[in-house]
This record gives structure tokens, C-alpha cells and sequence, in this order.
């Protein structure tokens, strides 16, 4: 059964930091670039961005957000069906020398960000390149590590992380799903 | 998808999926890096059996875009042309590991007998066979109006309500037929203006307004869109119609027509152009012409096409 | 040859009486129910199997001379034992043409030492079927072969004065001209029936005018200079229209359609399966209904099978550039039992006559009575009508495997063969190729008609 491990206030609260930390980090919002990676990080990335506009007086979120689609980049599509790719959105004021933040929900094997990055690289040169997650649950296949962290979970490979978002799911929560006979 | 071999049977959601996978590789085309990894590793086929200079490199671009090893099969000088059999060929590219097959060739059903061989296990795209279909033409064009007809709004949506009048040599054109049956499934209505000799036999029974007088048609259905087909200089032999000038004046786009049509309408045509004949220069390079940008549409979808067909695991034969 | 006589116990006639028929020494001696076996007789159970004059075809495509890796002599005659048929006429589109008395007599020949069926060459009309000149239409009805039915099917001819001109010569040696009714310019490079269903697959269509205008012409033809006239595969509504507008007018033309005719349709042509490729093409279901009509109330008097075979990689390619044709003689029966007689439009008598006795009289078959008189020559075929089964390739006797019916589950199997008094074919087993051959040695020595 699935175990809630995070709860709206928590995750809130998560973001919140990771937005201090991000700004802190940059010394302010200037040359920011926040980009999620769809489908549940451009969502992560929307509510950063306006926690930011908040903090930082004169910030228009929509000119520091966008999404990075990195389903043309992935090396594993030959092993599922077919995915339809999401698009990708890239603030006007582009990446060339900007830094950027990657924004994902979850950091497992580091392969979807492997996959942002070449992507990233195709798009333009950023000055830097960070990771946000708002869970990271180990279990690396690469040399990759987040930045900014909502919160560590240590799982084992046979559980299944769950996170949902008001705005897709329409609940609030990260939870912790037992092994089941799949995988 | 397994393979794309007319637009006939192709439903409304995977034709939207189509377009909307095609608008994101139109933005990859607008970028510095043009090329994206999706296919590295595969191989596509160009197998052209009839010569078309302008769809096989269009093909080409897109598999080249993304990242996919292309060999160009061209019949001509080849021993296609001494005699050896589609069966052969098929089994020749199956041993050197083709992916995909990217076929035209002047017999209808051709793409749909490889498919459905066992000759050979790739996805086939139909690049125009016979006077049976062209799908990818029909999708490009389905892109364009909906770029056109809906610019910055375009994503996920048909092309309900829009009307398109396709002129021209409807009997022989497998480019009306694949809009005929693509743009019904998005919800357009289309009418097709020829001469009685260019209508096929049976037309009457397709979903489609039939019209033999093109400044009638014109004037009634105010379309958004006007297709103008090529007429092949074969045709003027065969008593299809006594001679150019005729076929001009009565079915051509000509600067006069132009003049009538609704100011935000489009005009296209699927090329290579008979300028003065089935269109006029000034129809032709016009601002309501969307002939270059059919070009440039026609990378995009058939990247879109290459993907769905290459990039998932193959798909178990249903 | 071990035995020869057989005793067909608990048989059903076409007239539905029931029969013991006894043969002996190739001939029919008795059908009296109750006969008991003399000694030495084969007793065949043949309870529920209906008994049949032996099948005549009269439109078969042996390919022998010029095409063996399709067809020949011996293999097609093997494919006419094992669909029941004691007699076949032998196209004249071989390789020379048979348009020469030397080319009849070879086929004849070849026919003749095969045993499996009697084989009547037809003679070209015109010379290389390139419908230019008369061929020597004289000269092989007079050879060896006796060529009644001459024809250059695979063309038509279509030239007026010649056809006239064919159709007043081969009066002079009761001939019969067996017209392929296509208009070669209505018809160019076309593909399929003509309609909806080509406009959509890009097929070049085959308009039913281009057949319907030939015949048309021909039957007034006939009329005017009063010669028999033959009309080869049916395929549209309006040819069986024009046909019995015909017969209305006392026109002496007799008129076939062939087992596809009567069963498939066009539809088929989605899949481009080259299989379904054939001339004249396959046509809409309302053309189907027709041509079966037609056959039930006489308009169309023969079903001849039209059994064309090609080998395999003239059948697997593009559709345009497949070969026409399908092989037809081991399925014919079972399909016309499936589209005619289990759908109530005729009965076995009927089935005997247009497969059997009104072919035999059209191509002049001397000698076959087609009866089961006493003193008769025994040519019969023994069907299991009960049978329902899905048709199988293994059911082809001949050389080439180009069937529409791979998988159509058909009514009726023919399980005996006899050709005077020897069984070709044994509950479904063909006789060996040596068997059949001394059987035919034996005829020639008994001095039976190779005619007949």
C-alpha cells in the first residue's frame, strides 16, 4: 500500500526553500532560466518561478520559466511504445550564457537528466547548468547529482515513488508505494 | 504506428498527433542545432522507384534530422530497371538491416503489398503510389492550412469547418485523394473542380462536392483554401481535354480568379508548378501562396512520420 | 491396370435416383440399384455421393507448348482428374500459338499418352492471336486433333470484318469461334473493375462496356451471317442482358462464366493480394447475382473454369505487374455447388449440364453420351456434396498454386474420377502418373475415339 511521505505543506514548503536557495545561489533572479521537464517538473517550474516573482520585486515569471522536452533525447526509446513528445518552451530571452535551473520531480537514475542536457546542449550554451528536485530517491546510473533537493528518500529500487500535483492530478501529495509482482 | 500507408485509415486522433508532433519538429527546425538524436543508429531506406527529386530529399532531411542513416535506393540504372522484382529489393534492404522503407512507386499498392509481405520487417511510409495516395503530402498540406488558418493556435486541433476546393486533375492524383480522405477526417469539406474527363469514375459515392465550373464554385463556397493540382503534359495527349490553353482558361488560377478569391484564403499547390498553365506566376508567388511553406512543412512531417514509425518498439503485427 | 471393374454401390443420380453403378471394361453396364458385385469387382461405397457425368471444361489453359514452368499437359490434366473432369479443351495462348495443325496435334498428343482426362486442343482464330490474318482454321479442324473450338483468348478479336470473316469460315467445318469480349482501347493497361472501388485503390479501371460493347457487336454479328458464336467468361450484369436479348432473338450464341465469377467480388482487391487478379477482372457483387441468374435460368449455358496457372513470382509483386489469371479446375465443382446449388439456384441435373453435357455438345465432344446409360462410357465423378471444408493448397493437383479460394471454406468435394472405366482419381487420391499412362496405352490399343 502507498505510504504519504509528503503533504501539501510539506511540498510547499519544499519549493519554498529550494526558491530561496536557487536565488541565493545566483545572487538574485538576474540571467535565471527555470526549465521543467514535463510533464510534472514544468508544473514544479511555474510555482518556482512565482515564488521567485515574489521574493524578487520586478520579476516576471514567464520570462524566466519554460519547459525542456527531452523525449527525442532519451536512450530508451526503442524499449516502449511510442512517446508523444511535449513541446518545449524556452523563455525569449533564450540560454545562451544564462543559468539555468533544470527542474524535475523525482532524480532516480539520472538518465532523464542525461537526456536534458543533450537537449539543453542542442538548444544553446548556458553559463551553468543546476538540478531541482523535489525528491531524490538514489539509486544513480550516472555521475549526476541535484543541486537543490525538496527532500532525500531513501527507497529501495522495488518501490515506486508517487508524486501528484493539484494542477494535473488535482491532489497533493508524495507517497511511497510498496513492491508489487511488476518490477 | 506500424507503418503509413494512406491516409484512408488513419483516425482523427493519430492524424492530430501527427500534425502536433510535426509543429515540434517544425520549432526544432528553427533552431541553431537542427538535428536531433531520436533515430541514431536506424536506417531508412529511400526506395524510389519513380523519380521525385523533390519528396526524396525532403525524406531525406527528415531522417537526417533526426540522426538516422539514409540510403538512397533509386531504381533508375539500378537492377530494379533490369528486371529484378519489388520481392528481391524488399529481401536485398531486410538483409542490410533497413528499419525503414521509404517507398514510391508508380504502381498503386505497392507500399501496401511490401507491408504486408514477409519480405522484409520495416516500417514502410508511403511516399506516393501509383494514383492511389501520398499520405505525408496530405498531412503536410493539413499542417500548412492549420498553421495558416489558426496561426499561434494551431496544436491539437482539426481543421473543422474549413473549406478546400482542389482543382485540377482529380482522376490521376493520388494527392487529392489522400486530402480528400485526411481532410474529411478533420473535419473539413472538400470539393473537387475538373473537367468530367479528370473525375473518377465513382467519385459521386466519396465524401466530396463535385463541380465541373471553377468560377462557380468559387464564387459560392468562398473557400479558405484552394489546391491547385499539376497537369501532367502527358494528359494534353490523351484526350483529357483538347489542348493547355483551354485547360487554362477554364481551370486555371489566374491572376483574375486570384482577384476574387477572399483576401485571407490560401493557395496551394503540391509542385512541381505549371506556371501559366494550371496557375499563374502572380497566383503562384502571391502572399496567399503557400507553396514554399508546404516545402519547409513537408520536413517537419515527415520527421513527425519517421518518429512514430522508428523511434517506439515495433508495434506487434495486429 | 489391376482391375477393371467397379461397382459404385448406394450412388445418387443427377435426376435423384438412387443407382448401383457398375462399370466394366470402361463402360457403364448397369445402374440398377441391388446389382451385386461381380467377382473380381472393386465395390466403392458411394452412399451419399452424388454421381455426375464426367466434367467437361471447355476454357482451360494447359501452358503446354512454351510455358511448362506454369503448366503442362500432364500436370493440368492431373489438376482436371483431381476437380472431377474427364474432359478439357486446351487454350490455344501456348508458346508456338496453336494456330497450326502441327501445334493442335502435339497438344492432342501429349493429352492423349497422359490418361488422366480426354484433352481437345482449341485453335487460334487468327495467326499469333494478333488478330490480323485467319489462322489455318481448315486445315486443324481437319488434323488429327479435329479442332472444333477455335479462340484467341487472352485477346479479343476485335476487329469486325475478321471477326465476321471467323465467324462465316468455321461454319464450313461446324466450328465455333469462343469470343474473348474485351475492347482492347476501352481497356488499356486497366487493372480492375471499373467503379468507385478503382477510383479509390489508383487501379486503371475496366469498364463492364468494354465487354458488354464486344458482345454486343458479335451477337449481331452472328445473327447477320447465321454462325454459332461462343461467348468465353461473363462478368457483368449487362453481358448476361445483351446475351439474353439474344437468345430472345433466336441468335444461336452460347455463353460461359467461370466458377470465380460466380462467388467472388471485387472487394477483394483491398489487400492488392495479386492473387485476385484476373481477366476479365472480378466485379461488384450485383454483377455476382446476375451471372447466377443467369446460369439458373439458362441465359449462360456453360460453367468452364477459365483455370489459368502462373508461378509464384508472377503472382507476388506489385499488383500492376502481377499476371491475370487463377487456377480454377480442382476448386470449380465445390464452388459452383457453394454458389449455386446449395443457395437453391440448381439443382444436379442442372450442374450435369452446365458442367457437363452442354459443354460437350458446344465443343462437339464425339462419343461422350454423358449419360448413365447402359453401354455408356464410363466418364463420371463421384461428389461428396455433404463435405464442408476450408480449401487448402494441398488440394491442387497442378503445377501452379495461383487459387482465390486459399482458406474460403467450400461445399462439396469430388471424391472418384473415372475416365473410361479408370478411376483418375480414388476417394481423393490421384492415380499415379504410370497407372494413368497405361491406361491411356490401353485406350489407344482398344481403339477408343481420343475425340471422344
Amino acid at each position: 500500500m502507498a505510504r504519504t511521505v509528503l503533504q501539501q505543506a510539506d511540498i510547499a514548503r519544499a519549493l519554498t526553500r529550494i526558491s530561496h536557495e536557487i536565488l541565493e545561489s545566483n545572487r538574485g533572479a538576474n540571467d535565471l532560466v527555470i526549465l521543467g521537464i514535463p510533464t510534472r517538473g514544468v508544473v514544479l517550474a511555474d510555482r518556482i518561478g512565482r515564488i521567485i516573482a515574489g521574493i524578487e520585486q520586478g520579476t516576471d515569471p514567464s520570462a524566466i520559466v519554460g519547459s525542456l522536452d527531452i523525449t527525442m533525447y532519451r536512450d530508451d526509446l526503442a524499449r516502449h511504445p511510442t512517446r508523444t513528445p511535449s513541446p518545449t518552451q524556452v523563455p525569449r530571452q533564450g540560454i545562451d550564457g544564462k543559468t539555468v535551473v533544470l527542474v524535475d520531480d523525482v532524480l532516480y537514475s539520472g538518465r532523464t537528466i542525461r537526456a536534458a542536457l543533450d537537449a539543453l546542449n542542442d538548444l544553446g550554451r548556458p553559463r551553468v547548468v543546476r538540478l531541482a528536485t523535489l525528491v531524490d530517491r538514489g539509486h544513480r546510473d550516472l555521475p549526476i547529482r541535484a543541486d537543490f533537493v525538496g527532500k532525500n528518500l531513501p527507497t529501495s529500487r522495488e518501490e515506486r515513488i508517487n508524486v501528484r500535483l493539484t494542477e494535473i492530478d488535482g491532489t497533493e501529495e508524495v507517497s511511497i508505494e510498496e513492491a508489487t509482482s511488476e518490477r | 504506428m506500424r507503418h503509413l500507408l494512406s491516409t484512408k485509415d488513419l483516425g482523427r486522433a493519430e492524424a492530430i498527433q501527427i500534425l502536433d508532433i510535426a509543429e515540434d519538429m517544425a520549432d526544432v527546425q528553427n533552431r541553431e542545432v537542427k538535428k536531433l538524436p531520436t533515430l541514431r543508429g536506424k536506417t531508412v531506406v529511400n526506395l524510389f522507384f519513380e523519380d521525385s527529386t523533390r519528396t526524396r530529399i525532403s525524406f531525406e532531411a527528415a531522417a537526417k534530422r533526426l540522426s538516422a542513416d539514409v540510403i538512397n535506393f533509386s531504381a533508375k540504372g539500378s537492377s530494379v530497371s533490369k528486371g529484378e522484382s519489388l520481392k528481391d529489393t524488399a529481401q536485398t534492404l531486410a538483409a542490410m538491416g533497413a528499419d525503414g522503407v521509404v517507398i514510391r512507386h508508380s504502381a498503386s499498392g505497392a507500399p501496401q503489398v511490401l507491408a504486408q509481405s514477409d519480405w522484409i520487417d520495416a516500417g514502410v511510409v508511403n511516399a506516393g503510389d501509383g494514383t492511389h495516395e501520398h499520405p505525408t503530402q496530405a498531412l503536410l498540406d493539413a499542417f500548412t492550412m492549420r498553421r495558416r488558418l489558426f496561426p499561434g493556435d494551431s496544436r491539437g486541433r482539426g481543421l473543422d469547418g474549413v473549406s478546400v476546393v482542389i482543382v485540377g486533375d482529380i482522376l490521376h492524383s493520388r494527392v487529392a485523394r489522400s486530402n480528400l480522405w485526411l481532410l474529411g477526417t478533420l473535419g473539413a469539406t472538400v470539393t473537387f473542380v475538373a473537367p468530367a474527363t479528370l473525375v473518377p469514375v465513382g467519385a459521386d459515392t466519396w465524401p466530396v462536392d463535385l463541380s465541373f465550373d471553377l468560377d462557380a464554385t468559387l464564387a459560392l463556397m468562398q473557400p479558405d483554401v484552394v489546391m491547385m493540382l499539376r497537369i501532367q503534359s502527358e494528359r494534353m495527349n490523351a484526350a483529357y481535354f483538347p489542348s493547355a490553353r483551354e485547360y487554362g482558361r477554364q481551370w486555371g488560377l489566374d491572376d483574375e480568379r486570384l482577384a476574387r478569391l477572399r483576401p485571407d484564403s490560401i493557395v496551394m499547390h503540391p509542385g512541381p508548378m505549371n506556371r501559366g498553365l494550371e496557375i499563374s506566376a502572380g497566383a503562384a508567388d502571391s502572399a496567399q501562396s503557400t507553396v514554399l511553406e508546404q516545402v519547409a512543412n513537408g520536413v517537419s512531417i515527415r520527421m513527425a512520420v519517421l518518429y512514430l514509425l522508428l523511434s517506439g518498439e515495433r508495434e506487434a503485427l495486429s | 491396370m489391376s482391375e477393371s471393374s467397379y461397382l459404385l454401390k448406394g450412388a445418387t443420380l443427377p435426376n435423384g435416383q438412387a443407382a448401383d453403378i457398375l462399370i466394366q471394361d470402361g463402360r457403364i453396364t448397369s445402374t440398377a440399384p441391388g446389382s451385386s458385385a461381380p467377382s473380381g469387382a472393386v465395390v466403392v461405397d458411394a452412399a451419399g455421393l452424388v454421381a455426375l457425368p464426367g466434367l467437361v471444361d471447355l476454357h482451360t489453359h494447359l501452358r503446354e507448348p512454351g510455358f511448362e514452368q506454369s503448366e503442362t499437359v500432364l500436370t493440368g490434366t492431373r489438376a482436371a482428374a483431381a476437380g472431377g473432369f474427364t474432359s478439357v479443351f486446351a487454350m490455344a495462348n501456348t508458346m508456338p500459338v496453336s494456330d497450326t495443325a502441327g501445334v493442335v496435334e502435339q497438344v492432342q498428343s501429349l493429352g492423349d499418352a497422359a490418361g488422366y482426362a480426354t484433352v481437345r486442343p482449341i485453335g487460334a482464330v487468327t495467326v499469333g492471336l494478333a488478330g490480323e490474318r485467319l489462322s489455318e482454321i481448315g486445315a486443324m479442324a481437319q488434323s488429327r486433333a479435329a479442332v472444333r473450338v477455335f479462340s484467341d483468348d487472352g485477346k479479343c478479336v476485335h476487329d469486325s470484318l475478321l471477326m465476321r470473316r471467323a465467324l462465316e469460315y468455321v461454319k464450313t467445318f461446324d466450328g465455333v469461334i469462343a469470343q474473348h469480349a474485351q475492347d482492347p482501347r476501352l481497356t488499356e493497361n486497366a487493372q480492375m473493375n471499373e467503379g468507385a472501388l478503382s477510383s479509390e485503390l489508383g487501379l486503371k479501371g475496366w469498364p463492364a462496356v468494354a465487354e458488354e460493347s464486344i458482345i454486343a457487336r458479335d451477337v449481331l454479328l452472328a445473327e447477320h451471317v447465321g454462325a454459332r458464336l461462343h461467348i468465353c467468361h461473363l462478368s457483368t450484369a449487362g453481358s448476361v442482358d445483351v446475351v439474353r436479348w439474344a437468345k430472345a432473338r433466336g441468335i444461336p450464341v452460347t455463353a460461359e462464366a467461370t466458377p470465380h465469377h460466380l462467388l467472388l467480388t471485387e472487394d477483394l482487391i483491398r489487400s492488392y493480394d495479386a492473387r485476385y487478379k484476373v481477366n476479365p477482372p472480378l466485379r461488384r457483387d450485383e454483377d455476382v447475382q446476375a451471372l447466377r441468374a443467369g446460369v439458373a435460368d439458362g441465359t449462360i449455358d456453360i460453367v468452364a473454369t477459365d483455370h489459368a496457372p502462373h508461378p509464384r513470382e508472377s503472382k507476388e509483386s506489385e499488383w500492376d505487374a502481377a499476371s491475370f489469371g487463377m487456377v480454377g479446375l480442382e476448386s470449380a465443382l465445390p464452388v459452383v455447388q457453394t454458389a449455386l446449388v446449395d443457395t437453391g439456384l440448381l439443382g444436379w441435373d442442372d450442374v450435369a449440364r452446365v458442367l457437363s453435357t452442354t459443354p460437350a455438345r458446344i465443343g462437339r465432344l464425339n462419343g461422350h453420351t454423358h449419360s448413365f446409360e447402359e453401354g455408356a462410357p464410363a466418364n463420371l465423378t463421384l461428389v461428396d456434396p455433404a463435405d464442408r471444408s476450408t480449401f487448402t493448397l494441398d488440394r491442387l493437383a497442378g503445377k501452379s498454386q495461383n487459387t482465390p479460394f486459399e482458406g474460403v471454406t467450400l461445399a462439396g468435394r469430388v471424391r472418384w474420377t473415372f475416365h473410361h472405366g479408370f478411376p483418375t482419381l480414388r476417394d481423393g487420391e490421384l492415380a499415379s502418373i504410370e497407372e494413368a499412362a497405361a491406361h491411356a496405352r490401353h485406350l489407344a490399343r482398344e481403339g477408343v475415339p481420343a475425340h471422344g
